[in-house]
């Protein structure tokens, strides 16, 4: 059975369609858009906070729109086992909704980073890399705060957890600071929590789908969450 | 009525890259004694209530829920009566 993608809008949601695209046109699985003041999900099996620049990004990025009344019902569908993607601001969103450990601070270079980058795939344990058979996938990013931060026993947690998804790397797979764009401990770009069912990343799955734009690795995830989420 | 300032610091120990980058045009500006800039947020607001143990409540309620978070920041805050 095909999941259904519902995909939350929150005012300065500006990846909401990107994503809508992705999962409906270029992947055919069906998507509706989830408005941020409504609490109804609409029979969704997997959501999405879409990238962006929610409320403005004002007092901290992903601050306000986590109490959007939308949240309250994803908050509760994720504690259930509802199936979650967090993609940039959507990440920052699940950060202070709790429902991810960890903070976004302002990349380190002060520097808003548009570019594609090289994420190594670091456990195949759960519904959102399992069928994810390359171990380097090239997606590119676009954030002023990216900067991963956690306190020393969460960052350790995380990591004997299998939590950390994915890092920064080289083309070939290197862990190295140069590699690293905004900061993050760890080189981390995506991590999901314990019961792996939410997942937050930085990078833009949903902006490499099409093969008509030449990058397609974003579809990955999306297909490996197609083809799991029931299990 | 109760005027309340609320200031929210990064905690100490937290990287503060625009304080660092006000910090170098300090430096640009010749202002060569200035040293660890941090930059943190002023917010201040009124609390319509005459009760102060209640306004207080709700002020530190609303700078622990939202104002700030407790990861990488500090706040403190004070009130103010206003008749």
């Amino acid at each position: 059975m095909k999941p259904k993608f519902g995909v939350v809008v929150f005012p300065g949601s500006n990846c909401d369609h990107d994503a809508y695209f992705a999962v409906k046109k270029i992947l055919g699985y069906q998507s509706e858009f989830l408005w941020h003041k409504e609490k109804d999900l609409k029979g969704s099996d997997v959501v999405i906070l879409p990238g962006g620049f929610s409320y403005g990004d004002y007092l901290r990025t992903g601050a306000i729109a986590r109490f959007s009344p939308i949240m309250e019902s994803v908050y509760k569908f994720a504690g259930s086992g509802g199936v979650v993607i967090g993609i940039c601001n959507g990440f920052q969103i699940l950060l202070e909704l709790g429902l991810l450990p960890g903070v976004m601070m302002k990349n380190e270079s002060l520097k808003f980073v548009c570019k594609d980058v090289y994420l190594r795939v670091e456990h195949n344990n759960n519904i959102f890399t399992k069928s994810v058979h390359q171990k380097v996938l090239k997606i590119p990013i676009a954030h002023g705060d990216g900067n991963y931060f956690a306190d020393k026993n969460t960052l350790k947690e995380l990591e004997a957890n299998k939590q950390v998804l994915f890092r920064y790397v080289s083309p070939e797979g290197n862990i190295a600071n140069e590699f690293n764009p905004n900061g993050s401990l760890n080189n981390i770009a995506g991590i999901i929590n314990k019961k792996k069912n939410v997942m937050g990343l930085m990078p833009h799955p949903e902006r490499c789908c099409d093969p008509i734009l030449g990058d397609t690795d974003g579809a990955l995830l999306f297909k490996s969450v197609a083809e799991n989420y029931l299990s | 009525m109760y005027k309340a300032t609320v200031i929210v610091k990064r905690r100490p120990k937290i990287l503060d890259p625009e304080g660092k980058a006000v910090e170098q045009g300090a430096k640009l500006l010749g202002f060569n004694n200035v040293k660890k800039t941090r930059i943190g947020k002023y917010i201040e607001f009124f609390v319509e209530t005459n009760d102060k143990t209640v306004a207080e409540k709700e002020v530190r309620e609303y700078s622990e829920k939202l104002l700030s978070n407790p990861i990488m920041e500090d706040f403190e805050f004070t009130l103010e009566e206003v008749k």
